[in-house]
């Protein structure tokens, strides 16, 4: 058995009647990939019909979809090439039917484009490759059909690339190939045309193998969304499937957004041959931790040196195919991989026509089959990814009522409500930029900081230590030097917040808000600091710098690295 | 990780997202090699345990050997196993004479609805897939069905990302397919790796076998000398007739299936 075969989950979208059905039913017949008697059955239900023959009714099963000659549902189909299995998917062009085309194309990773060479690129073409888009498949043929009712004219073929090339590179959207066909004909199918010898690339059966497939989840930072806590027996499980990364036995974890610290103490398993010490991206697992806390499903176990946002306030793009309107100071349910949360429309930031992506201003609603840009507002913190960094839990869906009505993906945190990372203990709080990093950036020429992701550490949260550029203990003080509020951070977590006034004097080091250590080496300096201090804080600050550079050291746990751009650090997933 | 470990894994995912979300949950089991596959599945899904019951709707003409079969092996695994029959149906003298879309009709799916709602499930796990016939290849991981067990295959709800559809009014339930993406091939595949158990008439016996089994009166045999798995497999990868060629109820009409599983048929 060749079981180490790749998969390829193809979908295949485009308007309704421009050929997806055919296509597919041509790629399964010339690669006799059809159970015996299929196309005597078609034959036998066309006559039944009184039709012509469909390569389509091989995938339209219903009864309704070979009576309307349309196809209402998604099906997913196998063939193989010599280089791999396929998984390919056809999807329904119908407007009414895009969550059936939304439901199906979601589960590819790559996408054919089909164009009625004769029609050219209608309102679905359009929608279509919005969606493809918002889905994050970046794979995509054009395949312009029926070439026969265009005489194979590469004038007319030349047109219609151009025209759709112009409106998808606008979306971001590049296909990699635009390929002439005739799939009721077979014409570039599984070989090459005689009929259009003016094309020069590939058909369409040897084009396919030329999709890369995605690589190097494993590699990603660790996200293991918990789905279940198990107690059969003696054993606690901790189960889930590992969205990204790698995990091994004795890691340190992080579990957000309680953000408690434990170490992984076994990989559990049934069968003695399923027993591992490390397991990675796309497996279903189980794990026991050394601290036995409350662990529920919707939590994300990490690294400690990598964890995912959290937040309950975001920026994402979504299409919304419920009946009623999407609209704000409504509840909704949000499902982010394990996560399920109330939530509601904080503002409607953009409303766009996919179709000619043009912006509705200050929309109230989007409608069903309209694509929107929002900020959603959860109830409580989540955690999640931007979509750019980790498409498996940078995406999401809104159930109105019963039903999935929207999905979308997360492209930021909305800026106006946080924008730095901030030590918090009820109203007292210190903004902390000593987790801000430092490069030497060649290209511009000069140091530039890069400001972490922001977020809020509440008391017991563990803060990152250590990053990239900086290196702080595990025991050591913060201090405001506008408040005098100091940050206790003891094993790397937040323990408490007090004023400096009131605080002790003991070994640890003290750094300020910025991150530079402050020199204080003995209960005498401290107790001089303290009173500098108090001093700076009555006077004017025309006198800040001197007290700095007598107190100051910026690159004691810092480190200024080289970086060749910002610009890869910097940009916001774009649609 | 390989194919069948992204399939094994994939199938795990959606048990466990099904004992999660369901109060009352059961599993189908037919004996045959898919729900046997899926009963493995749910062994290694909770790590050895099945905390949910198997469901056996006996039509009372299934044949002698798999009802044995399942009665060592409910033992051997530790199951809770529910078994039910029509039993009005089979009074009032229904059997296969009486036209066999009318006897599925009535010994299996009218017997599977009498179980769902004497048990109230909520969720019921079935090993369907889609490469098996038309209609389930249309199928939703989570698929919706009324209070009658009907399904609206016309209007089935969106499912993405492996968001499943948990949300849904009282007395409907969730029909969940774990292994709706597997295909024959894999299932074999997969059976000759974890060498799990099946009931022997798999495997030929002077020169016939069966291929997909289902009721005796229904079901036929094929012509094969496969008596291990392996051979099984080499068999498949030479032939193009449809699995369920031999099964009686398919060949009925073009529609047969959908119009059975319209009214709740598995
Ligand atoms: N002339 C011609 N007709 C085609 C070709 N491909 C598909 N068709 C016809 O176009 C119609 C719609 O095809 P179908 O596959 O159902 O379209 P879908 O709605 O995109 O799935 C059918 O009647 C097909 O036979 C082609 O290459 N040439
Ligand atoms: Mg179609």
């Amino acid at each position: 058995m060749d079981i180490d075969r790749e998969v390829l989950n193809i979908v295949v979208v485009g308007h309704v009647d421009h050929g997806k059905s055919t296509v597919i039913g041509r790629l399964l017949y010339d690669t006799k990939s059809l159970p015996e008697g299929a196309i005597d059955r078609v034959k036998r239900i066309a006559k039944e019909k009184g039709k012509p023959f469909e390569y389509a009714y091989l995938l339209d099963a219903f009864e309704e979809e070979q009576k309307q000659g349309i196809t209402i549902d998604t099906t997913q189909l196998q063939f193989r090439t010599d280089k791999r299995d396929y998984v390919i998917i056809d999807a329904p062009g119908h407007k009414e039917f895009l969550k059936n085309m939304i439901s199906g194309a979601a589960s590819a990773e790559a996408a054919l484009l089909i164009i009625d060479a004769n029609e050219g690129i209608q309102e679905q073409s359009k929608r279509h490759g919005y969606i493809l888009s918002l889905l994050g498949i970046q794979k995509a043929y054009v395949l312009v059909n029926k070439m026969d009712l265009i005489q194979y004219s590469e004038e007319k073929f030349n047109a219609i690339k151009q025209e759709m090339n112009e409106f998808l590179t606008s979306l971001h959207v590049y296909p990699l190939k635009y390929i002439p066909v005739s799939a009721f004909h077979g014409e570039n199918i599984t070989a090459s045309s005689d009929k259009m010898p003016w094309y020069k690339g590939e058909p369409v059966l040897k084009a396919i193998d030329l999709f890369e497939k995605d690589k190097g989840l494993e590699g990603k930072p660790l996200r293991f969304p918990i789905q279940d806590v198990y107690k059969f027996d003696s054993r606690r499980i901790i189960a889930g499937r590992i969205e990204a990364g790698t995990l091994r036995a004795g890691d340190e974890i992080l579990i957000s957004p309680s953000n408690k610290v434990t170490k992984v103490k076994s990989i559990e398993y049934w069968v003695e041959k399923d027993k591992v010490d490390q397991i990675s991206a796309g497996m279903s697992v189980g794990i026991t931790v050394e601290d036995e806390f409350f662990n529920q499903r919707g939590e994300f176990i990490s690294h400690t040196y990598d964890a995912p946002i959290t937040s309950d306030t975001f920026k994402v793009s979504l299409f919304w195919m419920g009946k009623n309107d999407l609209v704000k100071n409504k509840e909704y349910k949000l499902k982010l991989a394990t996560q399920e949360v109330e939530c509601e429309i904080y503002a409607i930031n953009k409303v766009i026509d996919a179709t000619t992506l043009e912006n509705l201003e200050n929309a109230n609603q989007a409608k069903t089959n309209d694509v929107a840009e929002v900020t959603i507002k959860t109830k409580r913190e989540i955690c999640f990814d931007e979509f750019r960094n980790n498409q498996n839990t940078g995406r999401f869906v809104i159930v109105d009522g019963y039903d999935v009505c929207g999905g979308g993906i997360v492209t930021g945190l909305a800026q106006e409500r946080q924008s730095a990372s901030k030590f918090v203990k009820q109203d007292d709080e210190i903004v902390a930029k000593c987790f801000d990093e430092y490069y030497y950036v060649l290209t511009e020429g000069g140091i530039k900081k890069i400001e972490g992701v922001p977020h809020s550490f509440n008391i017991g949260d563990v803060i990152p230590s250590t990053g990239v550029t900086y290196e702080y203990p595990a025991d050591f003080n913060v201090v405001d030097i506008k408040t005098g509020l100091t940050a206790i951070i003891r094993k790397s977590k937040l323990q408490d917040i007090i004023s400096l006034k009131h605080l002790a004097y003991e070994q640890s080091p003290f750094i300020d808000s910025q991150g530079a250590f402050i020199k204080i080496y003995s209960e005498e300096d401290f107790n001089k600091f303290a009173a500098d201090l108090e001093k700076l804080q009555q006077s004017e600050s025309s006198r800040t710098a001197a007290f700095a550079n007598q107190w100051f050291d910026f690159m004691k746990f810092r480190q200024i690295r080289y970086l060749t751009a910002t610009k890869s650090l910097e940009i916001e997933y774009q649609i | 990780m390989d194919h069948l470990d992204r399939l094994e894994a994939q199938s795990i995912f959606i048990l466990r997202e099904a004992y999660k979300k369901f109060g009352k949950l059961g599993m189908l089991w037919s004996i045959g090699k898919d729900s046997t596959v899926m009963l493995w599945l749910a062994k290694k899904a909770f790590f050895g345990h099945c905390p949910f019951p198997f469901i056996h709707v006996d039509t009372t003409h299934k044949i002698p050997e798999m009802i044995a079969f399942r009665d060592r092996m409910a033992k051997e695994y530790n199951i809770e196993l529910i078994v039910h029959t029509n039993q009005e149906a089979l009074d009032a003298g229904m059997g296969p004479d009486k036209g066999r879309l009318v006897c599925c009709k009535a010994l299996k799916t009218d017997g599977l609805q009498q179980v769902v709602t004497k048990y109230e499930f909520e969720g019921l796990i079935l090993g369907i897939r889609r490469d098996e016939e038309g209609s389930r290849s249309k199928e939703r991981v989570f698929s919706e069905r009324n209070k009658d067990s009907e399904w609206d295959y016309t209007n089935q709800a969106p499912e993405l990302w492996d968001q499943f559809k948990t949300d849904f009014p009282k007395g409907n339930h969730i029909r969940v397919h774990p292994i709706l993406h597997w295909n024959e091939m894999d299932i074999w595949a997969y059976i000759e790796r974890e060498k799990i158990e099946l009931v022997d008439l798999y495997f030929a016996k002077n020169g016939k076998r069966y291929r997909s089994l289902g009721c005796a009166p229904c079901t036929g045999q094929i012509d094969s000398n496969a008596v291990t798995v392996a051979q099984i497999i080499e068999e498949l990868k030479n032939t193009k007739v449809g699995e369920r060629a031999g099964r009686a109820q398919d060949q009925e009409d073009s529609y047969a299936m959908q119009k059975l599983r319209k009214d709740g048929y598995m």
